[in-house]
């Protein structure tokens, strides 16, 4: 409700920054479904985001078509990009895994960087026009509001879904899920090209809001970065990665504006997360609220025998 | 594309990518040592390095740019980028040792942040570069085609580097012991052994490996921010290509990464990068857990 509202007495410059967390917000979702919920280190998911946002870019700089095949074409390009990648990892584990997928993924980025005929190489391309109906500030926020929450939700009946219980389960046991009769590696496959469509997602939404492609948008610093976001959000829970991706944004805006020394806040605020909120932000909370509102039973019940006795 | 490759050419291409080999494996193997011992990627390796190269560069100048101060700035850079990593350890690191393997991950990510903006606070964001000292200066010729002389100072120092780890790790009782934590430290810390600390010795091992290379690297590139993204993806890259915590592995892994890339400058120069990569790819999708044996 205050999201809705938020336009219509906020600065623009806070409708921007609204924006941007609701892009991080999605990708940061979209790695948390595989890193949180699927135990799957996807080491390079920015890469994704990289294609979506290049190929939604690419289509209305490049061509004459209308942008909504570049909004639809940019999700299915990274999923597609996603079930490649995501068929040389899944056979590895963890930790090798991650390193393949970063080299996989890395190859893109090298496309982008290099590339220089089609993608302009480091200096991307900046200034790409959007639909009359998108152009104005208010209207791309409401559009990025809109297209965000509906990807969440998806993404929130797909965490519901058997598919997403089963998903958990092979985090927990993979050995066990196979010894029941699960193709962990084909959910796990699954899982890779939902997870990079919605990344996808966010990358066409970055172009819609910015207006612009660059390579570091497929550099692997970002990876970690959004991997941050999830851990720092509370990787267990469905929510906590939108929390994350909103205190790194805020942080890099409004530290970032007074020092330029922001990474060094960043670094400092992680190392005190990690000492004292080992499960993110939202992981504590739920776990306070919980004992709050058992104590709270338990008390009503001392109370009941109390009035009985 | 035309291909017009001459055999000097390729020879001297060849001999440019070991020495680049050489700098990656020093680094790579100091990541390798950690992830064997503490089985944690230690992501600030990067910026250990860069620190490493920014104090050779200072320690040069201030030895007036000669032999002396090359001297100097090759065996103190290390020594106090080995300090930092020391105090970061003993400080906070030590503490997280019990914790979740992620949350290891995620410390030494924010070390990597902290010790990028205290590099920039300390050196400023310019470029920065050094010239190698008056006898390592100019290049010899190899077949019609001149050499840089440095690089055969890198060339020497690579294999006398991995010598001495490898007498290290299997002559010294140190060493012995840091082999033993990492194939099982449960063991290691029953038989009455300090595991604590010899998790902190091979941190500061590995990080005095980055500044080392950092030193080394100093005179062949320019020293700049930023030189920590790229030197750490690539040491990941190794390590991982060569098998998890094998000295030898991250050997084998930067001699393919080092000359893959060189010759591929010869193939197709706008693309070289990604012949790396692309071995790394080969690499893994053949044999997915690396060349040689890991230590997990």
């Amino acid at each position: 409700m205050v999201l809705l509202v938020a336009p219509f007495f906020a600065a623009r410059f806070y409708i921007y920054i609204l924006g941007v967390i609701f892009v991080f917000a999605l990708l940061a979702m979209s790695l948390n479904l595989l890193v949180g919920h699927g135990g799957i280190y996807q080491f390079h998911h920015a890469a994704f985001y990289g294609v979506g946002a290049y190929t939604a870019g690419l289509i209305a700089a490049k061509t004459s078509l209308p942008f909504w095949i570049g909004f639809c074409a940019g999700p299915v390009m990274a999923a597609a990009a996603g079930w490649v990648i995501g068929l040389f990892c899944v056979r590895l584990n963890k930790l090798y895994f991650g390193m393949l997928q970063i080299s996989l993924g890395s190859l893109i980025w090298i496309v982008a960087l290099r590339w220089y005929s089609l993608t302009a190489g480091d200096d991307g391309i900046h200034g790409i026009r959007m639909p009359e109906v998108l152009s104005s500030t208010i209207n791309a926020y409401y559009f990025l509001l809109a297209v965000v929450s509906a990807c969440i939700l998806v993404m929130f009946l797909i965490y519901k879904s058997p598919f997403g219980v089963t998903l958990r389960a092979i985090r927990d046991n993979p050995q066990r899920c196979e010894a029941v009769g699960i193709d962990v590696r084909r959910h796990q496959l699954l899982a890779i090209v939902i997870a990079t469509f919605f990344a996808g997602v966010a990358g066409v939404m970055f172009v819609v809001l910015e207006g612009s492609i660059f390579p570091d948008m497929l550099f692997w610093v970002l990876s970690l970065e959004v991997f941050i976001m999830c851990l720092l959000g509370g990787w267990f829970t469905f929510f906590g990665p939108v929390v994350g991706a909103a205190i790194m944004v805020a942080l890099r805006t409004f530290v970032g504006s007074v020092t330029e020394y922001w990474t060094m806040i960043l670094g400092i605020v992680l190392i005190l997360l990690i000492f004292f909120l080992p499960e993110g932000i939202m992981g504590i909370n739920f776990r306070e609220w919980a004992r709050g509102r058992s104590r709270r039973a338990a008390a009503r019940a001392a109370e009941g025998t109390d009035a009985a006795g | 594309m035309e291909l017009n490759i001459t055999f000097a050419g390729l020879i001297s291409q060849f001999l440019v990518g070991l020495s680049r080999a050489m700098i990656l494996f020093i680094v790579s193997s100091g990541l390798s040592f950690i992830l064997g011992v503490l089985r944690v990627p230690n992501v600030a390796h990067g910026s250990l390095y860069m620190i490493g190269a920014f104090t050779a560069h200072t320690l040069a100048m201030a030895g007036g740019g000669g032999v002396a101060g090359f001297w100097m700035a090759l065996f103190i850079a290390p020594l106090i980028v080995a300090l930092i990593s020391l105090i970061a350890e003993r400080l906070l690191f030590c503490h997280l040792y019990e914790r979740e393997h992620l949350m290891l991950l995620l410390f030494t990510f924010a070390l990597m942040l902290i010790l990028g903006d205290l590099t920039k606070m300390t050196w400023g964001a310019d470029y920065r570069s050094l010239v190698a000292p008056p006898f390592l200066q100019g290049s010899v010729s190899l077949l019609g085609t001149p050499f840089p002389k440095y690089n055969l100072f890198l060339l020497a120092v690579g294999p006398m580097v991995a010598v001495g780890l490898w007498l290290f790790s299997s002559k010294t009782k140190v060493g012995k012991i840091a082999r033993a934590a990492a194939v099982d430290r449960e063991m290691v810390g029953a038989i009455g052994i300090n595991v604590s600390w010899v998790f902190a010795f091979a941190f500061v091992m590995g990080c005095f490996l980055a500044g080392l290379g950092g030193a080394l690297v100093s005179p062949t590139v320019s020293i700049t921010l930023g030189m920590d993204h790229t030197i750490i993806i690539e040491a990941f890259l190794i390590v991982t290509i060569g098998g998890l915590g094998n000295m030898w592995g991250a050997m084998a892994g930067s001699l393919i990464f080092g000359v893959s890339q060189s010759i591929g400058v010869l193939l197709w120069p706008q693309f070289a990068i990604v012949f790396p990569y692309l071995a790394v790819v080969i690499i893994l999708t053949l044999k997915p857990t690396g060349l040689l044996k890991s230590v997990w």
